[in-house]
């Protein structure tokens, strides 16, 4: 590991340099000052809020942010193609609204099904993946897609324990001992969720840089450009595999608990492909698999044209019609049809950047100036890739 | 005994459909190695051309001795434009990324999946469309039990297409260059194969053979809508999965087990047909896990 660091300390100096002849005064903090300034904001934003209706439409972003996190480990980092990652995502919402609810009287802390849940997200990722990762990357595909199918099925089947259909209402919310004023109780108020939502993206995006730069993280990445001659220099690929695999899912079971949480109910229609296995696949990719920033960004913006956009504009464009009294276009039903357009949308950005522009959005600028500069270490292996 | 013949028919028939689709991925895969997700909404999209067609030559009102030249014409027209539409999508997103990593060609027909949804989603609708049933209504009396004519013709007409299919491969010029392409594509460039020209005629084929499974299901369940493609696409590929990938007669076999398999489930177990499709994909994961070769499946190299 020591190895590794080595040489990007070195990069990073160099850079900081660069920023200096730039004119951009003290060099450390003009570096970071944009991140810290954005987790000010970030802080200060249920403030400014006040009814906290943003917050709120924050709070569930938060969700998405997470998943698209998890998945760029899998897709992303290591280069397997995951569809049924609304799986793991059930697995967390369910394993916490059964432990955490009147369906059986079980009420177990939030905070201690946090984690439990991912772990179990886990360990099906495991009992998923170990058989299947040996097998040709395409089969991965379509294993992962059956799994996802498989899941919210049985969920919505076997009533007894999961409320069939109806789902689970009245799920636990978590408690935390009172302090400063506030009672500790997060109830129905968005602003704590926001700000655990927050904490959480945060400490997941340190640890997942760590991971990418530790031995793991490099193996995922040498794995996805050449499995062979990864085998070759002593990678076990379906060691390494199955724990980008099993990461990603924890990252979506973790995702799953807070959000059955925050909802306060799980029903399977909010597991199906559709719903969450390809819009997460689509902030990957269009925000630019492998880049956490990209993927951030993506996250954000499909999150943005899916819950606010396009139920939004149908409307606009209803009322201009009207306004400009253009009689055809009021008959031809504009609103409906941008309304109905999400899949369309999806499929275009999916095929679209694929073709024109594979490294997405947002490509590691990063590791762009680490090429210039010259230290080839993990550089060259973004840009083939994908 | 009735139940189980009105069981077994009821599968045959699926089984017809999906054995139509499973095709088209097993020529697919066989031929380029990519899971052509996009094939389930190909199936969709020419149901929907058949049904324009019958609507625009008005067949649904035609006096019965119309009927049959109506239909092949109906049959001809869809599976025409389905296999265009196989052959573009090939062309503006398959063929760019021939030689990309395998991700990116997949993480593509994911999308050409999404664009044909959405295209028909817009087009057509969140709901389900009527279909006319321009099969006979009839059925032979078999004795012990009763089979419609319309199972029988659908089954005959797939087994029909089906053999047609496997002297094509077996037999013509185009077919022996499909199989020579398959098994080694830099060499049958050598031998002067034209590859682009002899995958497109694949996408051609197997997007037609969709079409008249989509026709197929239209009149059989007289009803269609957007996103039938999705789940019957998945069904289909664990056919041409448990069947063999890449092995014709595999998937023509491995569509009439699936679809009986899924009739029998629904038949004969208390709330069986909610649980058929995790039985379906269950044996999915079960075949690629255990025998990933399927059962007559050529061996597929790890590349």
């Amino acid at each position: 590991m020591s190895r590794g660091n080595a040489p990007r300390r070195r990069t990073l100096l160099e850079r900081l340099s660069r920023f200096e002849l730039r004119g951009f005064g003290a060099a450390g903090r003009a570096r970071n000052a944009p991140y810290v300034l954005l987790v000010l904001a970030l802080l200060l934003f249920p403030i400014l809020d006040s009814d906290s209706s943003q917050v709120n439409v924050a709070a569930v972003a938060g969700v998405w942010i997470l998943l698209a996190l998890g998945l760029n480990i899998v897709v992303g980092y290591a280069g397997l193609l995951d569809l049924g990652y609304a799986a793991f995502f059930a697995i967390g919402s369910y394993s916490f609204a059964i432990l955490a609810s009147g369906q059986f009287n079980i009420h177990i802390s939030f905070w201690i099904l946090l984690p439990l849940s991912a772990f179990i997200a886990a360990i099906f990722g495991v009992l998923l993946g170990a058989p299947t990762l040996r097998l040709r990357g395409d089969y991965l595909a379509i294993v992962t897609l059956g799994f996802g199918e498989i899941v919210p099925r049985v969920f919505r089947n076997a009533t007894p324990i999961t409320g069939g259909v109806n789902g689970i209402v009245g799920i636990d919310q978590p408690k935390l001992p009172p302090i400063l004023g506030w009672n500790g109780n997060f109830g129905f108020n968005p602003v704590p969720y926001y700000y655990l939502i927050l904490v959480i993206i945060i400490v997941s995006i340190f640890l997942i840089n760590n991971l990418r730069n530790s031995r793991l993280g490099r193996a995922w990445m040498a794995i996805r450009e050449d499995e062979v001659a990864a085998a070759a220099t002593g990678i076990n690929t379906v060691t390494t595999k199955l724990l980008a695999f099993a990461l990603g899912a924890s990252f979506s079971g973790f995702a799953g608990t807070y959000y059955a949480s925050k909802l306060f109910l799980v029903v399977p229609e909010s597991f199906s492909f559709q719903a969450v296995s390809v819009v997460v696949l689509v902030m990957v990719v269009l925000g630019g698999m492998g880049n956490m920033r990209g993927v951030i960004v993506g996250a954000i913006l499909i999150y943005f044209i899916q819950t606010y956009l396009l139920i939004q504009l149908p409307g606009w464009i209803t009322s201009a019609t009207a306004a400009l009294n253009i009689d055809f276009l009021t008959k031809l039903d504009v609103g409906g049809y941008v309304q109905r357009s999400n899949y369309l949308i999806f499929g275009i950005i999916l095929a679209g950047i694929m073709l024109l522009r594979p490294q997405g959005l947002i490509p590691s600028a990063q590791r762009k100036v680490e090429l210039e500069l010259g230290t080839t270490d993990e550089a060259v292996s973004d840009l083939g890739s994908a | 005994m009735r139940f189980f013949v009105e069981q077994l028919t009821f599968g045959l028939t699926n089984g017809a459909i999906y054995a139509l689709i499973a095709l088209g991925y097993t020529m697919v895969y066989g031929i380029i190695e990519l899971i052509n997700f996009a094939h389930g909404d190909i199936f969709t999209v020419g149901g929907f051309f058949g049904l324009t067609v019958i609507g625009l030559i008005g067949l649904d009102r035609a006096p019965a001795i119309l009927l049959l030249p109506g239909l092949v014409l109906v049959f001809a027209v869809a599976m025409g434009l389905n296999g265009l539409l196989g052959v573009v999508i090939e062309r503006v997103a398959y063929r760019p990324l021939r030689n990309a990593p395998r991700l990116a060609p997949l993480i593509t027909a994911v999308g050409m999946s999404f664009v044909l949804e959405g295209i028909l989603f817009l087009l057509k609708g969140p709901n389900q469309v009527s279909y006319p049933n321009l099969l006979p209504a009839g059925s032979i009396n078999l004795g012990f039990a009763s089979v419609g004519t319309a199972a029988v013709l659908i089954v005959l007409i797939a087994i029909a297409l089906m053999v047609a299919l496997s002297q094509f491969i077996r037999r013509t010029r185009i077919g022996r260059a499909m199989r020579a392409t398959a098994q080694d594509r830099d060499a049958a460039r050598l031998m002067g194969i034209n590859i682009n020209r002899t995958i497109a005629i694949t996408f051609f084929i197997g997007s037609a053979l969709a079409a008249a499974g989509g026709i197929i299901y239209g009149f059989y369940f007289q009803t269609i809508a957007f996103d039938v493609g999705f789940r019957a696409g998945l069904v289909a590929f664990t056919a041409a999965v448990f069947g063999g990938i890449g092995n014709v007669v595999g998937a023509a076999i491995g569509g009439f087990v699936i679809g009986v398999i899924i009739a029998l489930i629904s038949g004969y177990f208390q709330g069986g047909a909610q649980w058929s499709d995790v039985v379906v994909f269950s044996i999915l994961i079960l075949t690629l896990v255990f025998r990933p070769t399927g059962l007559l499946g050529m061996r597929v190299p790890e590349k």
